[in-house]
């Protein structure tokens, strides 16, 4: 290590830089990969669950996101940082499994050239691209873009009418709601249960709820670890759950989109969540809601891009509890079996409001005012 | 004026990289050769030469007169002869005079015991008059005058003294070792400070990792019977900025745009204070003082006394040269301080270290678009908004930057060190000061 060179003239080459003369050990590369990383696990179990072609896709999602990015900035740097391979990932765990390749391409397309690019890049827009690309195919080709498969867990390899989502809402329109709960209807409509699930329930009934005083019903494992019909990686929300320890503790994410959403969502689905099933205040199914659909990977994945929430922390409130409102909202009356997608779009066109008339107070004064 | 919970706002928590000195005694740099002393190391303008070429100096005394209350007397660190006069440009980019001193003749004060003066009978005036005379300026970098800022108008009633011995720059551990090595003379220094603005309260702050320098501040404040409070604070930084500090100690805030004393409260440096002391009870001019040298391009980092006008070379060589070529050389501490490609620049008033940093260590990042992450608006301990701020100037609006609190920045430098775009926002935000102040100034 040593150099006897720049001892003995006591002149090393020397940079001239501004202040600060360090940094913290952080770039947006390091963001960005640590967030694909964290993705990583729920992918593989959505490849491994729902077959090749579900491999097929997310590749697909990547490779034309990678161009996309690389054939409109002009170069190759910008892929460096890490974003567009991380919205193609995004992109890709969103769709289901048996969906057309020229789908992929298209919702890779409009994320990377149209939702960022149209904008300027990175950092400029205001619609997150990954979530806008999902909602672009989803409203231009709903056929395909709802047409699920049935993971390999619960036996067979065949393409599934609908999501578990879906089914409790058709259910709920046709008045069929006096069942009792979500849950309830599935168990009825014979949608199929894994045994893992009866094991799990059963070993977690006998072994730890019984002491705490609570009963577990069935049909609540299988979709809390992916073994359902659904987007290739929004299934599980075990291993989604199980990426945010990265990102926590590299402190990629905030805390305060995840707990203002989960705030909102899981409250107003506890208290005026069950009144579609005819249950009273304060009878909403809330861990169904929790582990069906794409909450979890909307709540800690995507709501989360710094680029289209707030700056503050007291937006990034306002932000999520927004988010978790309209995601139960949209769940409860909406035409649509899933809001959070939609949620979190609303939200990101509500961004630079919410930045306005949530300025930090500035030291010996009042709220910062630009204008 | 406005109370509030004392909690810090933003900041940012450093990797402090204190260990490798911290635990350092000071020891004394060899006395140099030939010292450049610099006309101005103080805020405010030039001193007014007051020697020439082919003139012999006696070690302390005045060689540059200052020219206005804002400004601080200069002596020679050393005796000697003025061989010349050069032209320089300081770490911090201003240029001066300054008076090359060849080492010659006896030393007045070097390794000679001195007698205290009993300053207790000492008017207040004469206690100012003493520590102008003997140049002492804010010694934590600031520069600033020390007897302008203590003497206030006959009105002013001060609340709080707040001893500031937060150092938290990162490596710097030079007020640490004072506080633990020079504690009475400390302690001395803030009586005499105590005496001429005669607050209600006098508080020492410290930050909570600084424990031996708090048991030794709280055993000889007990044992010479002085009603002081040392308070240990959670580590933050930028902390030890005056106004921080005031709020976080008085509870009290105060913008950027005003001074501490209008809300009650003046801050001086645990390393301020001592220079009072010595200027009071010793009549020792500013001549010397204590600068880390550290960073991981250093064979062996050391806090040191050393007189101004040494050339940084020297202080490096001091600590045995380098283990490997450094990135920068940073004169002040990493958060604040100010690069220096030529080592023969001289060390100041103001300089509290000069740090030898590899690339591996400060961890240069390229830079990417802004990711609008807020990191920097959570970051910022005076509530801006640095990301808005850099692209108002980006785009010219001057006004609009100015409206949005621009020169409430204190360039901490937390936004651009949290920032993960790795994006020049103090520069940035510097630059804009200076834009604004040519285009008409400040409305």
């Amino acid at each position: 290590m040593s150099n006897p060179e720049t001892q003995r003239s006591g002149r090393p080459m020397l940079v001239k830089t501004a202040a600060p003369q360090y940094h913290e050990r952080l770039s947006t590369r390091s963001l960005m990969w640590s967030v694909t990383a964290a993705l990583l696990p729920a992918a593989m179990w959505g490849i491994y669950v729902y077959g090749l072609r579900a491999l097929l896709v997310v590749l697909m999602a990547v490779i034309a996101s990678a161009i996309t990015e690389t054939l409109i900035s002009g170069s190759r740097e910008t892929l460096s940082d890490g974003s567009a391979i991380l919205t193609g990932l995004l992109l890709g765990m969103m769709l289901p499994p048996a969906v057309p390749f020229y789908v992929v391409i298209a919702a890779a397309v409009f994320a990377i050239g149209v939702a960022k690019w149209t904008f300027g890049g990175l950092g400029r827009n205001w619609i997150n691209p990954a979530l806008a690309g999902r909602v672009f195919v989803h409203f231009s080709w709903t056929g395909p873009m709802t047409r699920w498969t049935m993971p390999r867990t619960l036996g067979a390899d065949s393409i599934a009418g609908a999501t578990p989502l879906s089914i409790v809402q058709n259910a709920v329109h046709e008045g069929q709601a006096l069942l009792g709960g979500p849950v309830a209807i599935l168990s009825s409509s014979g949608f199929p249960r894994s045994t893992l699930d009866s094991a799990v329930t059963e070993w977690l009934n006998l072994n730890i709820l019984t002491h705490i005083g609570v009963h577990l019903p069935a049909g609540y494992v299988d979709p809390f670890v992916g073994n359902v019909p659904g987007a290739i990686g929004e299934g599980s929300a075990l291993l989604l759950l199980l990426g945010t320890l990265l990102l926590f503790s590299r402190r990629t994410i905030s805390w305060e989109i995840p707990t203002a959403y989960f705030a909102a969502f899981v409250g107003l689905s506890w208290i005026v969540g069950g009144l579609p099933y005819g249950g009273a205040a304060f009878s909403g199914d809330v861990l169904f809601q929790l582990v069906s659909g794409s909450v979890i990977m909307v709540m800690f994945y995507v709501a989360t891009d710094p680029v289209t929430s707030p700056l503050t922390a007291a937006g990034m409130l306002v932000f999520g509890a927004g988010a978790g409102a309209l995601t139960f909202v949209i769940r409860a009356y909406g035409g649509a079996a899933e809001g959070a997608a939609l949620a979190v779009l609303f939200m990101n066109a509500c961004t630079p409001l919410i930045n306005r008339l949530t300025r930090p107070r500035r030291l010996g004064g009042r709220r910062g005012r630009t204008r | 004026m406005i109370t509030l919970p004392r909690r810090p706002r933003g900041g940012v928590h450093p990797d402090n990289r204190k260990a490798v000195t911290r635990s350092l005694a000071i020891r004394n740099a060899a006395v140099p050769s030939r010292c450049v002393v610099p006309l101005l190391q103080h805020a405010g303008p030039a001193a007014v030469p007051v020697v020439r070429v082919g003139d012999r100096v006696r070690e302390g005394m005045l060689i540059g007169r200052a020219a206005d209350s804002t400004a601080a007397n200069v002596h020679a660190p050393v005796p000697g002869m003025v061989s010349g006069t050069t032209t320089l440009t300081l770490a911090d980019e201003r240029s001066c005079e300054a008076f090359v001193i060849d080492l010659e003749g006896e030393f007045d004060r070097l390794g000679k015991v001195a007698e205290p003066i009993d300053w207790q009978r000492t008017s207040v005036r004469e206690l100012l008059r003493g520590i102008r005379d003997n140049g002492v300026v804010g010694m934590s970098g600031s520069g600033n005058a020390v007897h302008r800022k203590f003497n206030l108008p006959r009105a002013a009633e001060i609340e709080h003294l707040i001893v500031n011995g937060i150092e938290n720059e990162p490596y710097l551990s030079a007020d640490n070792r004072l506080m633990i090595e020079m504690t009475d003379g400390v302690l001395e220094g803030t009586r005499i400070a105590e005496r001429i603005l005669r607050p209600q309260r006098v508080t020492i702050a410290l930050q909570k990792d600084s424990t031996q320098a708090i048991r030794n501040l709280r055993r000889r404040i007990r044992e010479r019977g002085l009603d002081y409070a040392v308070r240990a604070l959670p580590v933050n930084y930028p902390q030890g900025d005056e106004r921080l500090l005031a709020r976080a100690i008085a509870g009290r805030e105060v913008s950027a745009e005003r001074e501490t004393s209008e809300i009650g409260v003046i801050v001086s440096s645990v390393a301020t204070v001592y220079a009072v002391f010595e200027a009071i009870v010793y009549q020792k001019p500013v001549i010397e003082r204590i600068v880390t040298l550290s960073g991981a391009a250093l064979r062996s980092p050391a806090n040191i006394k050393v007189r101004i006008g040494t050339p940084i070379a020297e202080l490096i060589a001091e600590c045995g040269g380098f283990v490997e070529s450094p990135e920068k050389i940073v004169v002040g501490g990493p958060m604040m301080g100010h690069t220096i490609i030529d080592v023969s620049t001289p060390v100041t008033k103001a300089t509290t270290a000069v740090l030898a940093l590899t690339a591996t260590e400060i961890y240069h990042g390229a830079e990417t678009g802004c990711i609008r992450c807020g990191r920097c608006v959570r970051a910022c301990p005076v509530g801006l908004e640095p990301t808005s701020l850099y692209k108002m100037l980006e785009h010219g609006e001057l006004d609009q930057a100015q409206a949005a609190g621009l020169f409430e920045c204190i360039e901490c430098g937390c936004c651009g060190f949290i920032c993960p775009a790795h994006i020049p926002l103090v520069d940035g935000l510097k630059n804009g000061k200076l834009a604004v102040t040519r285009h008409g100034g400040r409305t």
